[in-house]
Parts: structure tokens; sequence; C-alpha cells
């Protein structure tokens, strides 16, 4: 099947559906690529760079569209500003689309492009369990997001993030407070943290607290007792007292803090408003926010989307691109998400794709199946896990008892009353021989635990020419003067020697045929 | 003469040595200087033992053992095939055996001038050492005959064996009692004579019952106890070197032991005690159709594929194929093709048996990957050959639970595109089991020798 990927149209996106990296391998799953011509463009990816794996370069988007049978784009269709007609109309019956959706949101786009009779499958409806973690591009923009929301706010922050002392003077680190503590608001976590500056974070779900402790970060408790975990990964909205006990806790942080990233979202509904004006007169002048919630209202209700503002002396960024400003990066990511997505759809790989809605992963991101609106999914059946695969070790888990304590320490009770028993009776020079008996036995485990496999048998062998070392107990007894024990000494050396020559140098026989 | 003390210097070194040595043998970089500290060791040892205040004559009699035994031992470690190591390799460990049962008859036959608790002592040692040889000795002549198909692979399992274990331990035990309370000397010698006789039986039975797949472990279980029986003579002989050097191999066979039933998830002591599959239940029977192919067919696959991995199992030591294997290895990276190998942990009848054998036809090792290591890349890989090997490629071990060898990691050669599997026939491996892989669609059969059809392989890839 031809799979296309259109040049983004909203103004301002930079990214790309593929990557030259991501289309290889699409190729190997039997698919024709075509990319439109300039798709990359925005991404620093040159046509000549899809060309060189293998994608075909279509020249225009009509072209791309009416000839592909998998559309693959980042942005969910819109009016094309050049052939002014709307992407839904240039995609072709019975083809499949394949990007951003967000169908709660667009239910007449939804209506539009299920008249067409097509497929379509929305990156934002992927369920967030753990075996779709790899094509969940929410997640891998998100963290992009993240990053990004940290870099501009630097960029609009008039001092260092780290702390100095310097010979004009000491410079204090800056104090960063990030308010949902989810991919992006981890990644800001992180990104703030490398750059020096004090964090503090926030969320109402308190496992996450772990998270937020292991990037070095303060967790900010708010003091109130109620969970805040929602299904699929989200927080759910909270209780009255809860939001008050919370509002508090920012307006004392909005009084202390110079950066504020806000990244706080409930799906289907607008984003919470977390910073209030108070609050932001409260802050320092030349202080930051980033409202990564801008599109969905802002958390903060000063926020303007896609613009930076100043009020209050306050720099309020409301982007709402901030994957499309690391292009390349999220390009790359985006692409491979796809790529996932492809595998999933064509285990085959024989290059066609077969939305098996048995699927959970599959049926949660289709929201348009055949023309049909398959949107919402059944709500999905978190952490009860995948069916089984085939392959999973039938090997069904007997079910161990914990042996008792008894049973435990029976052995070593058993052993060490033998041990002394012993003890209290041998005689010194047993003694001696005992200890150097024990040490020996666990230099020898210490000595070979780290084997290399591929040297089991010269080991073996260069072992056992050494357990000829019997032949020094017939040694000795090869001058007693009883006939009988001499000769029984002499054929003992006899052997041992057999062992010690055969041994040693079928060793180095074996040793000298291992190179490289 | 040397002086004790210049001996007892000397046995320190050569402990050293041996050391160095068995830590040199677990690197490949240093595994030939590790052969050499361990020579070096044994020549020190017997030069001092025979330097030593407790020879003093006899010396004729003492260098042509040494002599004789040492060239009989060269030569075969020249002649052997590399095929047949483990056949060697468990006969030495029952020579090993052997010499320390003759080792304690002579030192219970010298005279001795021990009493009380030391006496008693001395003769447990003895008694222990003659029982752990005696064991290391039989167990070796059997395992010998299993490798070398003299006896059959099958386990042979009696109706109470674990009973008829129990009673040789009891008899053993109840021997030493006659033995060390022995009135004469020639009474105590009945009973240690009838406890040999009991402690080669032990042996035989122990590894008559244990399975021909399970062959790894018992040779290096044997290595083991070679190696405690020359620290039982130490004890016996109050030799701090035998005490170190037997510990030191004892322990070191233990381990490798343990390490080989975990790769194949196997318990140590149900492999010990013999007999496969506990489970119970009836294995699933394998029905199907095979896909036989010919060579002309082999060779198109091999060409059209990109990525090629081949699994050598026992079937390609018997066959000899090493070489040949080698040699198509060549012809297909000479044609710009990845060719690796995937080695299962057991494959072969001794630890690292195909490693030995790549090796000795120049494979070079770093192609050379272990089970774990490539286990996760057969999705990526065009054409897999399987040489000979049957269980380690077994899929019911996976998803069969009443499958004798259910639960040990195998290779997952059907997750590739195509496997092609050569085999002499249709019989099942050694372990008795059918195999599904044979049946599967992407699976084809290359039947016949597979050193003949190799060779045909190479002929036409040549072409």
């Amino acid at each position: 099947m031809k799979i296309g990927i259109p040049k983004e149209i909203h103004e301002g996106e930079k990214r790309v559906a593929t990557t030259p990296e991501a289309a290889e391998k699409i190729i190997k799953l039997g698919f024709d690529v075509y990319v439109e011509t300039g798709a990359g463009q925005g991404a620093d990816i040159s046509d000549e760079a899809y060309q060189a794996v293998g994608v075909k370069i279509a020249p225009n988007a009509k072209a791309l569209w009416s000839e592909s049978d998998i559309v693959m784009k980042v942005r969910a269709p819109e009016v094309h500003p050049e052939l002014a007609m709307d992407e839904t109309e240039l995609l072709h019956e019975g083809a499949t689309l394949i990007s951003f959706i967000w169908p709660a949101q667009n239910a007449e786009l939804l209506e539009k492009l299920a008249s067409k009779n097509v497929n379509v499958l929305a990156m934002d409806s992927v369920p967030r369990m753990s075996r779709a973690q790899k094509l969940d591009a929410l997640s891998s923009m998100a963290n992009i997001a993240g990053y990004r929301a940290v870099i501009e706010a630097a960029q609009h922050f008039g001092r260092f993030f780290t702390g100095q002392i310097t010979a004009a003077g000491k410079i204090p680190p800056a104090k960063v407070l990030v308010i949902g503590a989810g991919v992006a608001g981890l990644a800001a976590i992180g990104a703030a943290k490398s750059m020096g500056a004090i964090v503090r974070a926030s969320d109402t779900r308190p496992e996450v607290k772990e998270q937020i402790e292991s990037m070095d970060a303060e967790f900010l408790v708010v003091d109130y007792q109620e969970e805040g975990t929602g299904t699929g990964g989200y927080a759910k909205v909270m209780s009255k007292g809860y939001q008050d006990a919370q509002m508090a806790m920012f307006a004392r942080q909005a009084m202390e803090v110079d950066i504020i990233i806000t990244t706080a979202l409930i799906p289907g509904k607008p984003a919470p408003v977390l910073i209030t004006e108070a609050m932001v007169e409260t802050m320092r002048d030349g202080s930051v926010i980033v409202d990564l919630a801008a599109e969905q209202g802002g958390n903060c209700p000063l926020s303007e989307k896609d613009k930076v503002v100043v009020k209050h002396g306050v720099t309020i960024i409301g982007y709402t691109n901030l994957p499309s400003r690391l292009a390349n990066q999220s390009s790359q990511l985006y692409g491979t998400n796809l790529r996932h997505l492809l595998t999933e759809l064509c285990p085959e790989k024989n290059g066609v794709i077969n939305i098996n809605m048995e699927d959970e992963v599959l049926r949660g991101a289709t929201v348009i199946k055949e023309g049909k609106i398959t949107w919402p999914p059944p709500p999905p059946t978190l952490s009860v896990g995948h069916k089984p695969l085939t392959e999973a070790p039938a090997v069904v888990a007997k079910e161990v008892k914990p042996p008792s304590l008894l049973q435990q320490f029976l052995p070593m009770i058993i052993g060490a009353v033998i041990l002394l028993s012993l003890g209290a009776v041998a005689p010194v020079a047993f003694m001696e021989h005992f200890t150097v008996f024990v040490l020996a036995c666990f230099v020898g485990y210490q000595v070979i635990w780290n084997v290399s496999p591929s040297l089991h048998t010269p080991l073996m062998s260069v072992t056992n020419a050494i357990s000829g070392i019997i032949v020094v107990g017939a040694l000795v007894q090869i001058s007693a003067v009883n006939p009988l024990v001499m000769g029984l000494a002499a054929v003992s050396i006899l052997i041992a020697s057999i062992n010690i020559g055969g041994g040693f140098l079928v060793t180095r026989r074996m040793l000298e045929m291992f190179r490289k | 003469m040397m002086s004790q003390g210049l001996v007892t210097m000397s046995y320190i070194g050569a402990s050293i040595l041996f050391i160095l040595s068995l830590g040199g043998l677990s690197n490949q970089e240093t595994a030939r200087r590790g052969n050499y500290y361990g020579m070096a060791g044994m020549v020190i040892a017997i030069l001092a033992t025979v330097l030593s205040a407790a020879v003093t004559e006899n010396y004729a009699v003492l260098v042509v053992a040494l002599l004789v035994g040492g060239s009989i031992g060269g030569y075969a470690a020249k002649r052997v095939e590399m095929t047949q190591m483990p056949e060697l390799v468990a006969l030495m460990h029952s020579l090993v055996g052997m010499a320390a049962v003759l080792v304690g008859y002579a030192n219970f036959l010298g005279e001795s001038d021990l009493t009380g608790v030391e006496k008693t002592i001395h003769e447990v040692e003895i008694y222990l050492g003659i029982l752990i040889g005696a064991v290391t000795f039989s167990g070796s002549v059997i395992a010998f005959g299993k490798l070398c198909e003299k006896i059959s692979g099958k386990p042979m399992l009696l109706p109470a064996r674990h009973y008829l274990n129990l009673m040789l331990l009891l008899g053993s035990i109840g021997l030493s009692f006659m033995f060390l309370n022995g009135e004469t000397q020639d009474e105590s010698l009945i009973a240690l004579g009838a406890m040999t006789v009991l402690a080669l039986l032990f042996g035989i039975h122990m590894v008559m019952a244990i399975g021909g797949a399970d062959m790894p472990v018992v040779v290096s279980m044997l290595n083991s106890y070679s190696g405690w029986a020359a620290a039982a003579t130490g004890f016996m002989l109050n030799n701090d070197l035998l005490i170190v050097t037997g510990a030191l191999v004892g322990s070191s066979g233990a381990i490798l032991s343990y390490i080989m039933c975990r790769a194949m998830n196997r318990h140590f002591l149900s492999v010990i005690a013999g007999g496969f599959g506990s489970a119970g239940g009836q294995a699933a029977e394998v029905t199907g159709e095979v896909q036989p192919i010919d060579v002309a067919e082999t060779v198109q696959l091999l060409r059209e594929a990109k990525n090629i991995m081949i699994i050598p199992g026992y079937g390609m030591a018997v066959a000899q194929a090493q070489h040949t294997v080698n040699e198509i290895t060549k012809q297909l990276k000479a044609k710009g093709k990845t060719v690796r190998f995937g080695i299962h942990p057991v494959a072969g009848r001794m630890p690292g048996h195909m490693n030995v054998l790549l090796a000795e036809a120049k494979v070079p090792y770093d192609i050379v990957f272990e089970m774990d290591e490539i286990n996760e890349d057969f999705a990526n890989v065009d054409v897999t050959i399987v040489i000979g090997a049957n269980d380690i490629v077994n899929p019911s071990a996976l998803n069969d639970p009443n499958s004798p060898i259910a639960g040990m990691p195998v290779l997952e050669c059907w997750k590739g595109e195509t496997t092609i599997v050569m085999k002499r026939s249709m019989a099942s491996g050694y372990a008795g089991v059918g195999n599904p892989l044979f049946v599967l669609d992407n699976t084809r059969m290359l039947f016949g020798d597979a050193n003949v059809k190799l060779q045909e392989v190479l002929k036409a890839l040549q072409e």
C-alpha cells in the first residue's frame, strides 16, 4: 500500500510525520512511502535525504493525497490555504488517515471524515497502557513541550538559572515551580534542574511524588486528604476543599518563585485555573509563567493562546506549538510512534494494513472504521493486561509455598551442629587443613563464577588436568617398604600422569583454536 | 633433598599458579596464559614432592610411571577428535577417581602410627576418599559409555531408584562402622572392599538414571567429584596442596554444573536424582506435515536472505560438519550477508562443546553468540539453519507444560522468517521428545547427513 506524507499546512507547524530513519523501516514493512516535496523543510530534512532511503517525492499536495492509500499527518485535517479546499476532501474513498484528531473537540471534523467512508486513526486516542507506550505520541510530544517550556522561560527570564558566586557578586539560583507532573511536567523538571534551578513540583496524584523526588525536585504537599488519580494516567477534578488548600499553597509559592510552568490538563474539560490574576500580581517583576494548557483555556486566566504577553510585570507565555518549535526532534519521535503503529497494523510485514478491532490498542486509536464513527472506544481496561502472547511460557507457575522458617534454617542449623561437633573433637592439625579447605572452596567459587560460557570445555579440561594433582598423593607413597603399597602407588602415578599430560595438552590444543 | 620448608613454599607457589590458571581460563584473552600457569604449577608440585623427604627410593619406577603416563596422555590429547572431547574428558575423570581409590588403599595398607581420635579421623578420611573416588570412577565410565553411545542415552529409571540410592548410602554408613571398629586390618579391609563395591554401584546407578540431554551437567558434576576426591586424599595424607587444589577443582566443577542447570532451567537436585519430566501428563502429540526441501532450494533461500543465523547442535558434531559450516559462512559473508551463530548453553554433550567445534573450524568467535544475546533478534533473521539440533529449538519447551523439557529456555528460531532444519531423519532428539518446530509453516526440512548436504550447499554457493 502507498503511504503519503503531506506537508503540514497549519500556520507555524514545522513538524513532519516521518523522517528518513522511520521511513526506511516503514518501507521494510512492505509499504511504498511518498512525501510531498518540501514537507521536511521545517524540520531541517531535505527531499534528498528522503530519497536516499527510497522514499518517492510527490510534486504537490493534490497528487500526494489522491495517490495515497494511507495518509500520515501531524495536525488534524483543515482547509488547505493554497488549494482552497479542505484536506478531508482530498482524501479518497476507502483510504486511511493517521494523525492527531482530537475527536472530543472536533465532532464536526469527525462527521465530515465519516461521510467520506474512510478509516481514521487518531494518535491522540491511543490508549495509555504499557503495551502502547511506543506509539504514544502524546507522551513523546509532551516530553518535548516540557523541555521547550523551560527553554522558552529561560529566553524571557532576565537571570541565570544556576546560582553563582562571582567576583562581581552573588547570584541566587532561579526558583522554578512546575504544576502537574505528567510527562511534560517531568521533562520540564529535568530540564530546569539540569540548568541549575531550584525546582519544586506539585501534582494532585500522590503516586508521582516518588517520580518528582527521583528527579531531585521538591514535592509540594497540599495539606488536605484526597486522592487525585483518575483513569488513563490523568488526574481527576478535585473537591472544593482540596482546591482551596491547593490554591493557598500556590499563592504562597507565587510570592517566592521566579518561574512557573503549568501543565495541568483534565481530558475533555477546560484546563483548571491554578494561577489567578491576584497571584500574578504578587509575583516579582521579571518573573515568567509558561502555560502549557493555553490551548485548553490556560491554567492562568491571563495567558493568551500562541502569544507572549507581559502583565503586572510578569511575562506569560501561551505558546501551543512548543513541540513544533523543536521540529526535528519532535518529527523524529512522532515518526517513530507512527512507525510502531504501522508495525502493529501490519504484523505480516506484507505492506497491507489490518485494523484489528479485537486489539485493544488499535481499537482505542481507531475513531472511524469504514465510514462509521467508533469513537469513543469502550473504557480501556487498564493494567488488566494484554492477551497472553502465543510464545509466552506456558509453564504455569506452580503455587510455590514460601518455605517455613524451620525449612529455611534447618539445613544451616544441621550444618552448624555438624561443624561444631567436629570442631569439638578434631585435632588441631585437622582444623588447620579444614580451614585451608574451606578457603580454597571459596576461591574456586570466586574464580569460576564469571567464566565465559564459550570456555566451559577448556575450563573443564584444565581443571581435569589440575585434579591430576592426586599424583602427589601417589608420589609420597612410592617409597613405601610394602611392595603392595608401592605397586598401588606406581599404578596411581601412571594413571594420574595420563590425566595431567592429556588434560593440559588438549586444553592447549583447544585454546590455540580460539582466534578472533 | 629439599627441606620441609622449601617443599611447603613450593606447594604454596603451585597453589597460587593453579588459582591463576583457573582465573585465566575465565576469559578468552587470558585463557592460554592460564593453561601455562597450570602446567607450571603442576611441574613445581611434582618436582617438589619428588625431591622432598617423603620420596627416598624407587625413583626408577616413579620416573617410568610418570613418563609412560604422560606420553599416553599426550598422545591421546593429540589424536582426539574435537567432536570426541566429551568422551575424553569423561574418561580422564574416571582416571582421577581410580587414582584416588588406589591411593586410599595404598595409604590404608601402609604403616600408620596414629592413635585415638586422630586415627579415627584419618580412617574416616581414607574411607571418604575411596568412596568419592569410586563414585567418580564408575560414574565417569558410564558417562563415557553414554557419550560414545555404547550405552543407551535414555535414562534408566529403576522402579524404586530413590530408595535404592538411600539404601546404598545407609549401607556405606553401616560399613563405615564395621571398618572403623575392625579388630584386625583384614576385617577392616573387607568392609572397605564392600563399601567400594557399593560406591561403584552408586556411581553407575546415578549416571544411568540421567537423561542424555543432561549430559553436560553430568560431565561437569563428575569433574567436581574428581576434585573432591583429590581433596579427601589431601586430608588423608595431611597434604595442603592436595586439599587446596582438590577444593578448587571441586567447587569450580560444582559451580559450573549449577550454571548449566540454571541455563536449562532445571533444578540441580532433580538433574542429579535423575529422570526427566516431573510434570506428569502426556506431552502433546506433534501432528502435521513436514515440508522437505532439497539443496537447490536451500541455496536459493540463502541467496535471497540478508540476515542468516546458524544454530549448531550435536548433529553437527556427529557429522563433523564444522569445517564445511565455516566455509559456507565465509561464502555467505563474501556475498555481503550477515551470518551469526546462536549457541544454546547445553548444545552438544558437554558445556561449551559447540564453541570448541566452531573454534576448531576457525569461525571467528565474535560472530558466535550466546542464546541470551540473540534470542530477541530472531524477528530480524531471514533464514535460520538448524544443524542437527532438536531439543534446543523445541517450541514446546515454552508452550507445552506437559513436555518433558518444559521451562527450558530455547532458541526461538521460529520467530524468524524461514527456518531450515537439517536432520538425518525424523527421529526425535536425545530427550525423546517430538518437536512441533518441524511442522510449522515457515520450517523447511533438509534430510540427510549434515556434512554431505552442507558440502553440496557449499558447492552450489561457490558456482
